[in-house]
């Protein structure tokens, strides 16, 4: 089967974030592949390997200044990337993201399509099921588990009370949680093959999709950014066997014993 | 342009609604005029609850025949929409359901979301608020271009409260066009044996994170969080590593958790956690790193082992009992 897993490159989530002069996040330093992604990516590895055929393609909108997260996913197994990049993108909001990774995953047929819950740096979290309706296809969210049985798909979703059995046929969009997989790391022999396989760079034109999706896509505006004001710390102790104590004391003094 | 008329998507949960739903509701009466609720599944009884946080009107989806919620209520929106004439926005929950909902009808309307809002005003028209950074900074937002703006919005940025108003009017929502793509269907339901009360409602929350080391210590959380009759959560990094299951996260992704006191156990306090939890009363912070960003905004410290003072305190509290 062919899988198509959609992954995003986000600045270092360790690194403090900050907004550019047009309120977009500063994505000027280093680029890595989401973590949130690589579980995705491992599942559709997986499933390709169970299946007995087909292959990954990873498809990924943003900046192809840096694209070594994507060549991390080619170094773990995928067969090839897809990544639209264009300077008339800025400001695209989730919906215009969903339509650039939709018109890119129209282009081959495939069977089931991967993602993750929600990216790790704007936390949207709406973008895979956008895609999913753009592009006709029943979707699960928050899978906890994915297996293919034939032409169908079985799925536990996770809910509020325990989770769900969901099965649905193929083609479909499922979004994974994190945790689910245990990601692989790239093979010395994995990042090698990685530097020859195909990571085609696709601009919005070559899509058709000018004017529909960049800021002017978007039909919401920031009004404003303000900082929060901060909450203060209070005591701070360091622990010489009476730690509990002082935490006993204080659950006294807020009546919680 | 001020705000007349707004649609709250309201989920059943077991005999009512779930209570992002209702403080959804009861935030949007003091917006609009014109409040409405659209439901599904077993709805006709609830149009009581829906008028009491002040709707006028329920749409009732129906039962949706096992299908998840997310194609055949869009859908039926959307029919609802070209029926009746579109509100100026539709609120939903930030739930499961609440983001596939969301998502779809987006597409369908062509119209943009804007999730994780804490905060909504009509400020000639509506402006939603957005804690980004870990809630450092506060975005505020608005839609343009014709058409509703799609909200969904995190749990407990209001209070639910029954405004005493009268049983809304239930109207069945017109059947949309699911397409192919409502054909996943729920097989079957698994319920989770909890014990203790849920993390989103408890008085007292106890968080463990990386700090613990490995899975098996995450006991030390459970047993803490049972003494002082409280839940048991969890940080992003525990859950990604598969130690305790995604139900128990608090964060940006997880739970918005507002207690008495919150114990961060282990936990460094990684900006997408802070969302999660800030809002708590009292907040207190067990981690070895004197430098960990949680203790900028705990109101006790204790700067030690988790491995030695939550048994200690756990001997503790079990002396006093």
């Amino acid at each position: 089967m062919n899988i198509v897993v959609c992954v995003k490159q986000i600045p270092d989530p360790a690194a403090p974030q900050s907004f550019d002069a047009s309120n977009n996040l500063n994505r000027s330093g280093k680029l890595i592949l989401d973590e949130a992604d690589t579980y995705g990516v491992e599942m559709a590895l997986q499933l390709v390997d169970k299946s007995g055929g087909g292959e990954v393609t990873v498809v990924s909108m943003g900046s192809a200044a840096d694209v070594a997260g994507l060549r991390n996913a080619l170094a773990m197994g995928a067969a090839k990337a897809v990544i639209v990049s264009d300077d008339s993108l800025r400001g695209t909001d989730a919906l215009g993201t969903a339509k650039v990774l939709a018109a890119v995953i129209r282009r081959d047929s495939f069977d089931l399509v991967l993602a993750a819950t929600e990216s790790s740096d704007g936390y949207t979290g709406t973008t895979p099921v956008q895609l999913a309706e753009l592009l006709g296809l029943p979707s699960i969210t928050f899978a906890k588990a994915v297996t293919v049985e034939g032409s169908s798909l079985k799925v536990s979703r996770q809910t509020e009370a325990g989770f769900d059995e969901i099965t649905a046929p193929l083609p479909a969009l499922v979004t994974v949680t994190a945790g689910v997989v245990e990601p692989r790391y790239a093979s010395f022999k994995g990042i090698m093959a990685a530097k020859s396989k195909p990571l085609e760079v696709l601009s919005v034109a070559d899509l058709g999709l000018e004017g529909q999706v960049g800021i002017s896509g978007a039909r919401e505006v920031i009004v404003s950014v303000e900082a929060v004001e901060s909450r203060q710390g209070g005591e701070k102790y360091v622990d010489d066997g009476d730690g509990a104590a002082k935490v006993v004391a204080f659950l006294e003094s807020i009546k919680v014993l | 342009m001020a705000l007349t008329t707004l649609w709250v998507v309201v989920e059943p949960s077991s005999d009512s609604f779930s209570t992002t739903s209702l403080e959804l509701l009861s935030h949007a009466r003091t917006l609009a005029t014109n409040v409405a609720a659209v439901t599904w599944g077993d709805g006709e009884s609830l149009g009581a609850q829906a008028g009491e946080y002040g709707a006028t009107t329920l749409y009732n989806v129906g039962p949706l025949d096992g299908a998840l919620p997310g194609v055949p209520v869009a859908a039926a929106i959307q029919a609802l929409i070209a029926a009746v004439g579109a509100p100026d926005a539709l609120l939903i929950p930030n739930s499961y359901d609440g983001r596939d909902i969301a998502g779809r009808l987006s597409a369908r309307l062509d119209r943009p979301v804007l999730t994780n809002a804490t905060g909504l005003n009509d400020d000639g028209g509506l402006v939603t608020e957005h804690p980004v950074f870990g809630g450092s900074l506060t975005v505020r937002a608005k839609f343009t271009g014709a058409g509703p703006g799609i909200v969904v919005v995190r749990a407990k940025s209001f209070a639910a409260e029954p405004s005493g108003g009268s049983p809304a009017t239930v109207v069945a929502a017109p059947a949309g066009d699911t397409g192919a793509s409502g054909s996943a269907v729920i097989v079957v339901s698994h319920v989770e044996e909890r014990t203790g009360p849920k993390l989103e409602d408890a008085t007292v929350v106890v968080s463990g994170g990386r700090g613990l080391g490995e899975a098996g210590a995450y006991e030390l959380i459970e047993e803490l969080a049972k003494l002082l009759h409280g839940a048991a959560g969890a940080s992003r990094a525990i859950v990604d590593a598969g130690w305790v299951p995604y139900s128990h996260q608090v964060g940006q992704t997880g739970k918005t958790v507002k207690p008495l006191v919150y114990l961060a156990c282990g936990i460094s306090g990684a900006t997408q956690h802070m969302v999660g939890m800030k809002g708590s009363k009292n907040i207190v912070a067990i981690n070895k790193d004197a430098d960990a960003p949680i203790f900028q905004i705990a109101d006790l410290g204790i700067v030690g082992d988790v491995h030695k003072v939550l048994p200690a305190l756990i001997d503790a509290l079990k002396a006093r009992s």
